[in-house]
């Protein structure tokens, strides 16, 4: 008996001890002169740089003649930006918000204070906004801002402390009151006008508590809210990114859902920026600038543009008809309304902000 | 009717006939606990376990065979077989020595160990993540030196391997430890007086006893190991076709609104649940047997 059970255990050690360094060797191992490029991503943006990278390889290759690989990971813009901080060792960042990337400046130091002017457009090769997805023929008959808080509506959005998309829906809503009561919002950084924004600004807090009290759940991210909306067939209306609108539109059936374009919306800028830190250290600083710049060319954005985001420059665009996909909508900048993100940042969704105030005395 | 010779032979028989005729209730009571507990199983364990199976193979089971074929599935299927190759065994070994230890020795600090090699199951997945992004990330305590020598643990597999191990390593000493105790070093003392060497004893003596224990705590080790979420997803980075494990390839799918591959590949989870069940209830009957030997012989030899 005791020789049985000596064998077996010794069997499973050695099998156990052999197989695991046997298949890891191939994980490690496939580094044949091969480029590789670590690209971060938020959760969206698979499709869109699955298609890219191929369209990068290519050209790198032509340019070049070097293979390139370039690996992705996604997840919550914030998280992800988290774990470059923590030692992701990103050559790219492609997030959703130039604050998740001014993080990685101000906690991380992994690149320059200046990181947004390094490429064109605020380093924003490609942008989108909020709109609103409803349910087949709009039964509950929703055009605009001001028809979320109507009786019975259900909104659903997630929770702006934890979720990018959540605080853009949060701020346009704001800005739609606000342009309502001044008409121009450029009378928000005249000083003359002080007293009146102040009036519209009142009015803006009471229609987003209002709004958050037409709110169920808040889930902790946009993907989250999509699903609790498009699957769990919970509410009305979905306040959502464009690009996730229309690819939910097309994933599950356009027999299910319509998208209404409000009359004004917010301008959502995803960032993108060289690691300095990582790139300087791997030596591929030269391939992952490029692999960013590369996004401005007329075939990355007409890619931008079929993955449902809108192309910083649509005139370069050669299928027009990809232009005509987004509809017009007015759309103002976060600094407009707010000066800037981190004004915005401080003012509503900081602890004690006004959002912790609204959505605690909502409840 | 057979007589019973002795307490084995009683102990057998029990088992066959179930319970007691004196612990009997009113036949309408028993329906009721019955159905209960059907129900409860039912809603509980077996519809989601028939859900997994029927999203799963919604599309055909074409479908299904491309979704675990596809690359970034086989390579999470390959990590974590990798991180369970590595963690199971050393939690192996760690657990013997540890159940040896506490087991068999009496030394200052041995209720501290005890306590200590729970920990695991106390900490929540997330934040024993967290302490190894804490002490390995590049900010953490052992950053700025991996990063000199150009070591990368934290977002890579030695971070996933050190992650499953933290979470697992409890269950094979918790195993062994009270079997170990129960059972006590009457035999052990035994060899050593018939002249036995440390190594003699623990081979011919001690493993025999544990083994069905020892079986029992690294199928469940194992089975925790490729199941782990938490800790995992808080170091792996989530680099698709890398550091993606089996559980976190699902939700990645699943947030894809590719439901039926997020469900193909969860079938993988609950099959190795099930296999698990299997094993372990094998396992228990073998363990309940070996101590009925035990008390077995030791009544024939009073």
């Amino acid at each position: 008996m005791s020789i049985k059970v000596k064998l077996l255990i010794t069997a499973f050690l050695s099998a156990a001890l052999l197989i695991a360094p046997l298949s890891v060797t191939p994980v490690f191992a496939d580094s044949d002169k091969t480029i590789e490029l670590l690209n971060v991503s938020y959760d969206p943006t698979r499709e869109f740089y699955e298609q890219y990278n191929k369209v990068f390889a290519n050209y790198w290759k032509k340019t070049h003649k070097q293979n390139v690989k370039i690996n992705q990971s996604h997840g919550g813009s914030s998280k992800q930006a988290r774990s470059v901080i923590d030692g992701l060792e990103a050559d790219v960042v492609t997030l959703a918000m130039p604050t998740d990337i001014d993080a990685i400046y101000k906690i991380g130091h992994l690149i320059p204070a200046n990181w947004k002017t390094r490429l064109k457009d605020n380093s924003s090769p490609y942008t989108s906004t909020i709109i609103f997805l409803v349910r087949k023929g709009n039964p509950k008959n929703i055009k605009d801002w001001n028809d979320l808080t109507k009786n019975g509506v259900e909104v659903i959005t997630p929770n702006p402390k934890t979720s990018g998309a959540a605080r853009l829906s949060y701020l346009a809503a704001w800005g739609y009151i606000m342009k309502k009561e001044l008409r121009s919002l450029d009378k928000i950084s005249d000083p003359k006008a002080a007293k009146e924004v102040q009036a519209a600004e009142k009015k803006a807090r009471a229609f987003v508590t209002e709004m958050y009290k037409h709110v169920p759940v808040l889930d902790s991210g946009a993907r989250g809210s999509t699903i609790t909306f498009v699957q769990r067939g919970m509410g009305d209306v979905l306040l959502a990114w464009e690009n996730e609108a229309f690819l939910a539109i097309n994933k599950l059936g356009p027999d299910k859902f319509d998208i209404v374009t409000p009359s004004l919306s917010i301008l959502a800028q995803p960032s993108v920026t060289v690691v300095d830190n990582v790139v300087n250290r791997k030596k591929t600083k030269e391939i992952a600038t490029e692999y960013l710049n590369y996004l401005y060319s007329p075939e990355a954005q007409e890619l931008a543009a079929k993955y449902y985001y809108r192309p910083a420059h649509p005139e370069l665009l050669k299928n027009k008809k990809l232009a005509e996909l987004f509809p017009k909508l007015e759309l103002f900048t976060v600094d407009t309304v707010f000066k800037s993100w981190a004004d915005a940042e401080k003012t509503h969704f900081a602890d004690g902000g006004i959002f912790d105030q609204i959505y605690i005395s909502g409840r | 009717m057979k007589f019973i010779t002795n307490i084995r032979d009683y102990y057998s028989q029990k088992r066959k006939s179930g319970p007691s005729n004196l612990l009997t209730e009113p036949l309408w009571v028993r329906i009721i606990l019955i159905v209960v507990a059907i129900c409860f199983l039912a809603l509980f364990l077996v519809l989601p376990l028939v859900v997994v199976f029927n999203e799963a193979l919604m599309n055909g089971i074409n479908a299904y065979l491309e979704a675990i074929k596809e690359p970034e599935a086989l390579s999470a299927i390959k990590l974590t077989l990798i991180a369970a190759a590595i963690a199971v065994p050393l939690n192996l070994i760690f657990g013997v020595a540890a159940a040896w230890a506490i087991g068999y020795f009496n030394f200052k600090g041995r209720n501290l160990l005890t306590t200590l090699i729970d920990l695991p199951f106390t900490v929540s997945p997330v934040v024993s993540g967290l302490v190894f992004v804490l002490l390995f990330g590049r900010n953490g305590w052992f950053g700025p030196f991996l990063q000199e020598h150009n070591l990368k643990i934290i977002f890579a597999i030695p971070g996933i391997v050190i992650a499953t191990m933290f979470v697992t390593f409890p269950f094979v000493a918790r195993e062994l430890i009270p079997l170990m105790q129960t059972k006590g070093t009457e035999e052990e003392e035994a060899a050593r007086s018939l002249g036995a060497g440390g190594w003699q004893i623990f081979w011919r003596v001690t493993l025999p006893n544990i083994k069905w224990g020892l079986l029992y705590g690294v199928t469940l080790c194992t089975a925790r190991a490729i199941g782990e979420f938490g800790a995992v997803s808080v170091v792996s980075g989530h680099i698709r076709g890398m550091t993606n494990t089996i559980p976190l390839h699902v939700e990645i799918l699943y947030n894809e609104y590719n439901v039926s591959a997020a469900f193909a590949v969860a079938s993988l989870l609950a099959l190795s649940a099930l296999i698990t069940l299997a094993i372990k209830t094998f396992l228990e009957r073998k363990i309940d047997i070996d101590i009925l030997d035990q008390t077995g012989s030791k009544e024939e030899g009073n």
